[in-house]
C-alpha cells in the first residue's frame, strides 16, 4: 500500500473528525470576576487564611476609622460640653465644632484678623507659582522659575511682614502661625535649598581639595545629626555668633537650620545624578572649548537635574515632614497650634486630641501624597524618554 | 614632541587664566572666608558667654545634675548623681528605643514589603495603603498621636486594666512581674553562655563538614536544645531558683514590678511603624532588584517556592537591600531624638533639654549631643562599608 492509498483511506474512515472543533468556553470559575478572586485571593488554603484575616483587619481600621471620623462625630456645639459622653449620652467620636472654631488659628495663627486678606494673596500668589512650574504645558516657564525663585520670595516678604512706607503695617513673627508658618518653612527650605545643595555638590566633586573637603566635611556632618540638634543649634547659638545688635528673630533662626539641614540633603541627590551622566558629556563640552561654568550649567547640570527631579521631590517630602519639628523650638506652626487648641480649656475633652492630631493627619496626608504622585508621573515621563 | 623641535611656541596665557592658579585663588579665597566667619563666630559667642557670665569649659561635667530622671538603665539620683551621670544615662535610653526599634522595624518592614510583593491582591494593596499613609504622616505627628491620643487616654490609676493582679496597664504605664533570682540562678545563667559558645561552634563544625561531605547537620535544633533546653532542664534541675514579683497596686502608684513608662512605649511604636514603612520599600525595591531568572533557574532545577526565596533570592536581595536598610537604621537612631517632644529621658531631651536650661552652657552641650550623633553615623557608614566591599559582586 502506497502513502496516497493510505491517506485516501484515513479521509474515508468516517470516524476520523476532519474539522476542528469549536472551542468551548473556559470554566466559568477560571475567568471573570470569579476566575480572578480565585486566582488572586483564594489560591490556596494559606491563601485563603491570609485573605480572610488582611481582610477582617482592613474591615476593623476602616470601621473604626468611619466610626469616630462620621457615624459618631459631634457637628455642631459651642464648646467642650458637646463632646463629652455625659452630655451627649452615646459613644462620642471626632469634635468638629472644635475644629470649626479654631480653623481661623490653625490657618493663621495670631495673624492679626484685619490683615489676614495680605495672607489669602500670600496663599495665591503661592498656588499660582506652583502650578507654573509644574504645569508641563505652561506659557514661558523659564518666567515661571524666575517668578518662583526670585519675586515671590521678596513680595511675600513685603506682603507678610509687612511695609510701613507702601501702608502696610508690620505683623511680627511671632504672630505668625499654623499652617501659614508651615508653607513659609516649607517654601524657604524648597526655594534655598536647591541652589546650595547644588553648590555643595558641585563642591564635593570639585578638583580643588579645598573646596572638595570643606564641602564634604558641611555635608557629612549635617547629615550625621539629627535635625532636631540643628534646630537646637540654630535657635541657641546661632544669637551667639552674631554681633549683639543684630539678634535675629526666632523664626528667621528656625529658617536657616531648616535651610542648612535641606541644602546638605539636597546636595546629596544632585550629586547621585551628577554621578549619572556620563563621562562623554563632560569631555564632549571641553572638547567644544566650553570652561568649567557654562560646561556645568548648559550641559551637565540641565541633565543631571532632569533625571533627579524625582528624588528633589522626595527630599521636599522629607522636607515637608520635618518643618513639623519646630514646633519643639517654640514656632507655632500647624502641628503646634493644634497642641496648644487641644489643651485649651475650653474645648479640652478626651477625643479634643485625637480630633486635632487627625486634622494634621490629612492636611500633611493631602500634601505629602500629592507630592509623591507628581514624582512618579515625572518618573514615568522620564522612563518613556529613554525607552524609545 | 616639544615646542622647541617644531619651532611654535605655545600661545602665552596670562597667568590669572592658568587653571592652576585660579585654582590655587579660588582655594585661598575660600579658606579665608570661613577662617573669617569662624574667627567672627568665635569673638562674637565669647563676647556674648561674659557678658552673660556663663562658663565656659566642660567643668559642668561633674557637678551634681539636681534633677530626677523617669526611666534610667544605671543607679541615678537626683541628689549625689552629676551631669556626667546624666548623660549616659540618656545615652543608654537612646540606645536602648533604639535597639529595640531596630528589631521591631526590621521584622514589621520585612513583612509589609514582602506583602507589597504577594500575589494576593487584598494582601499587596494593604500592605501599599500602610506604605503610603504612614511614610506621608510626619513621625512628630505619629508620636504625639500615640503618646496623647492613645496611651495618655487610657484609664487612670484606680480603672486600670488589669490581668490576675499581675500585669497592669493604665496611663501612667506598664506593668508586668519582675523576675528576681535567687541563689543557685547562677548555673542556668552559666549553662546558657556555654550553650550559646557551643552552638555557635556546632554551627562552624557543621558548616564545614557541609562544604566538605555535602551532608547536612541539624544546625537548628542542635542550637535550640543547647541554648533553651538545656538551660531550662539546669533550672528545673537547681529546684526553680526563681520568683516573680508582682506590681502592688497601691492607692496612688504602683510600686514593684518592672514598669513600662507610656513615653517609652510611644516612641518606640511610633518609631517602629514609621520606619518599617521605608524599610518595606527598601526590601520591595531589593527584591524586585533580583532578576525573575534567578528563580525560574531555581524552580527549573527543582528546588521548591520556600528554598528558593531562602537560598536564592534573599541572600542576592540581600546585597541591594542592606546599604538602604543600614541609612534607614541610622535614621531611626537620629529620629529617637523626637523623644524630647513627648519627654522621653534621651540623650536629647536630658542634654539639650534639661541639662542645657541648667547651666546656659549651649555651645558645649550641643557639640557634645552632636559628637554622639556623629560618632554612631560614621561608626555605622564605617561597617557598612566594609560589608559593602565584602558583598559587592566581584565583577570580571
Amino acid at each position: 500500500m502506497t502513502m496516497a492509498e493510505g491517506e485516501l483511506a484515513i479521509s474515508e474512515l468516517h470516524f476520523v473528525r476532519d474539522q476542528h472543533l469549536a472551542a468551548q468556553p473556559a470554566p466559568i470559575r477560571m475567568t471573570g470576576a470569579i476566575g480572578w478572586v480565585r486566582a488572586n485571593l483564594l489560591s490556596t488554603p494559606a491563601n485563603i487564611l491570609l485573605t480572610v484575616v488582611v481582610l477582617l483587619l482592613t474591615i476593623w481600621v476602616v470601621w473604626e476609622l468611619l466610626d469616630f471620623l462620621i457615624l459618631d462625630a459631634v457637628w455642631t456645639g459651642a464648646d467642650r460640653e458637646a463632646c463629652l459622653m455625659s452630655t451627649q449620652h452615646r459613644e462620642v467620636g471626632a469634635c468638629w465644632p472644635f475644629v470649626w472654631e479654631r480653623l481661623p488659628y490653625f490657618i493663621y495663627g495670631s495673624y492679626p484678623i484685619p490683615e489676614r486678606w495680605r495672607v489669602d494673596v500670600f496663599f495665591v500668589l503661592l498656588a499660582v507659582g506652583v502650578a507654573w512650574l509644574l504645569w508641563l504645558h505652561a506659557p514661558r516657564r523659564g518666567l515661571g522659575a524666575l517668578y518662583f525663585f526670585v519675586v515671590l520670595p521678596i513680595v511675600s516678604y513685603i506682603l507678610l511682614h509687612g511695609f510701613a512706607a507702601i501702608g502696610l503695617p508690620v505683623v511680627d513673627t511671632v504672630l505668625w502661625g499654623g499652617v501659614l508658618v508651615t508653607i513659609v518653612v516649607a517654601t524657604v527650605g524648597i526655594v534655598v535649598s536647591l541652589p546650595i545643595g547644588i553648590l555643595l555638590a558641585l563642591g564635593r566633586r570639585s578638583h580643588m581639595p579645598t573646596v572638595r573637603f570643606f564641602s564634604t566635611l558641611f555635608i557629612e556632618f549635617v547629615r550625621g545629626v539629627p535635625l532636631i540638634t540643628v534646630l537646637f543649634m540654630a535657635s541657641v547659638m546661632l544669637p551667639l555668633f552674631v554681633p549683639q545688635e543684630f539678634e535675629p528673630d526666632k523664626l528667621l533662626r528656625a529658617l536657616v537650620g531648616i535651610a542648612l539641614f535641606a541644602s546638605a540633603y539636597m546636595a546629596e541627590v544632585v550629586r547621585a545624578g551628577l554621578q549619572a551622566i556620563p563621562k562623554g558629556q563632560y569631555e564632549g563640552a571641553m572638547a567644544v572649548g566650553l570652561g568649567y561654568t557654562p560646561m556645568m550649567r548648559l550641559i551637565v547640570l540641565p541633565q543631571a537635574l532632569r533625571i533627579t527631579i524625582p528624588n528633589i521631590v522626595n527630599t521636599y517630602i522629607g522636607l515637608f515632614k520635618d518643618t513639623t519639628l519646630v514646633t519643639i523650638i517654640g514656632i507655632f506652626d500647624l502641628l503646634h497650634t493644634i497642641e496648644v487648641a487641644r489643651i485649651d480649656p475650653k474645648w479640652a475633652t478626651p477625643v479634643t486630641s485625637t480630633t486635632g492630631y487627625a486634622v494634621a493627619a490629612m492636611f500633611y496626608l493631602v500634601f505629602c501624597y500629592g507630592m509623591s504622585r507628581y514624582a512618579r508621573a515625572t518618573e514615568a515621563r522620564l522612563r518613556k524618554g529613554d525607552k524609545r | 614632541m616639544s615646542s622647541e623641535q617644531t619651532g611654535i611656541r605655545p600661545p602665552r596665557v596670562p597667568l590669572y587664566n592658568d587653571p592652576r592658579v585660579r585654582s590655587v585663588i579660588y582655594q585661598l579665597a575660600l579658606a579665608a572666608i570661613i577662617v573669617f566667619l569662624v574667627y567672627g563666630a568665635t569673638t562674637n559667642a565669647i563676647d556674648h558667654l561674659q557678658r552673660a557670665h556663663i562658663a565656659s569649659g566642660f567643668g559642668f561635667w561633674n557637678e551634681t545634675a539636681g534633677f530626677n530622671i523617669s526611666q534610667s538603665l544605671i543607679p541615678f539620683s537626683s541628689t549625689i548623681s552629676t551631669y556626667g551621670t546624666a548623660f549616659w544615662v540618656g545615652l543608654l535610653n537612646t540606645l536602648l528605643v533604639a535597639a529595640l526599634g531596630i528589631v521591631l522595624a526590621t521584622i514589621l518592614g520585612f513583612i509589609v514589603g514582602i506583602s507589597r510583593l504577594s500575589k494576593n491582591w487584598l494582601v499587596s494593596r494593604v500592605a501599599s495603603g500602610y506604605v503610603e499613609t504612614i511614610r506621608n504622616i510626619p513621625l512628630l505627628l505619629q508620636l504625639l498621636f500615640w503618646y496623647n491620643g492613645v496611651l495618655k487616654a487610657l484609664p487612670e490609676l484606680r480603672n486600670s486594666y488589669s490581668i490576675a493582679d499581675a500585669i497592669y496597664l493604665n496611663n501612667r504605664g506598664f506593668y508586668v512581674p519582675e523576675p528576681i533570682a535567687r541563689p543557685g540562678f547562677g548555673w542556668v545563667e552559666l549553662v546558657f553562655v556555654v550553650g550559646i559558645v557551643a552552638s555557635v561552634a556546632f554551627y562552624f563544625w557543621a558548616r564545614r563538614r557541609q562544604m566538605q561531605t555535602g551532608q547536612r547537620a541539624p544546625v537548628l535544633w542542635v542550637t535550640l536544645g543547647l541554648v533553651i533546653a538545656l538551660p531550662f532542664i539546669v533550672l528545673l534541675l537547681a529546684g526553680v531558683p526563681i520568683h516573680f514579683e508582682s506590681p502592688q497596686a497601691g492607692r496612688f502608684n504602683i510600686s514593684g514590678g518592672i514598669e513600662v513608662v507610656p513615653e517609652f512605649a510611644a516612641l518606640l511604636f511610633g518609631l517602629s511603624i514609621y520606619t518599617a514603612a521605608f524599610i518595606a520599600e527598601v526590601v520591595r525595591a531589593g527584591i524586585m532588584a533580583v532578576s525573575q531568572g534567578q528563580a525560574e533557574a531555581a524552580y527549573s532545577l527543582g528546588i521548591k517556592p520556600g528554598p528558593t526565596l531562602r537560598l536564592i533570592v534573599v541572600p542576592q536581595a540581600m546585597r541591594v537591600i542592606i546599604p538602604p536598610l543600614s541609612s534607614q537604621y541610622l535614621n531611626l537612631i537620629k529620629n529617637s531624638s523626637l523623644a524630647v517632644a513627648i519627654g522621653y529621658p534621651d540623650l536629647v531631651q536630658i542634654f539639650t533639654g534639661t541639662v542645657l536650661n541648667q547651666t546656659g552652657q549651649a555651645v558645649e552641650v550641643v557639640a557634645i549631643t552632636m559628637a554622639v550623633y556623629l560618632t554612631i553615623s560614621l561608626v555605622t557608614s564605617g561597617l557598612m562599608n566594609l560589608y559593602n566591599q565584602r558583598m559587592a559582586l566581584v565583577e570580571r
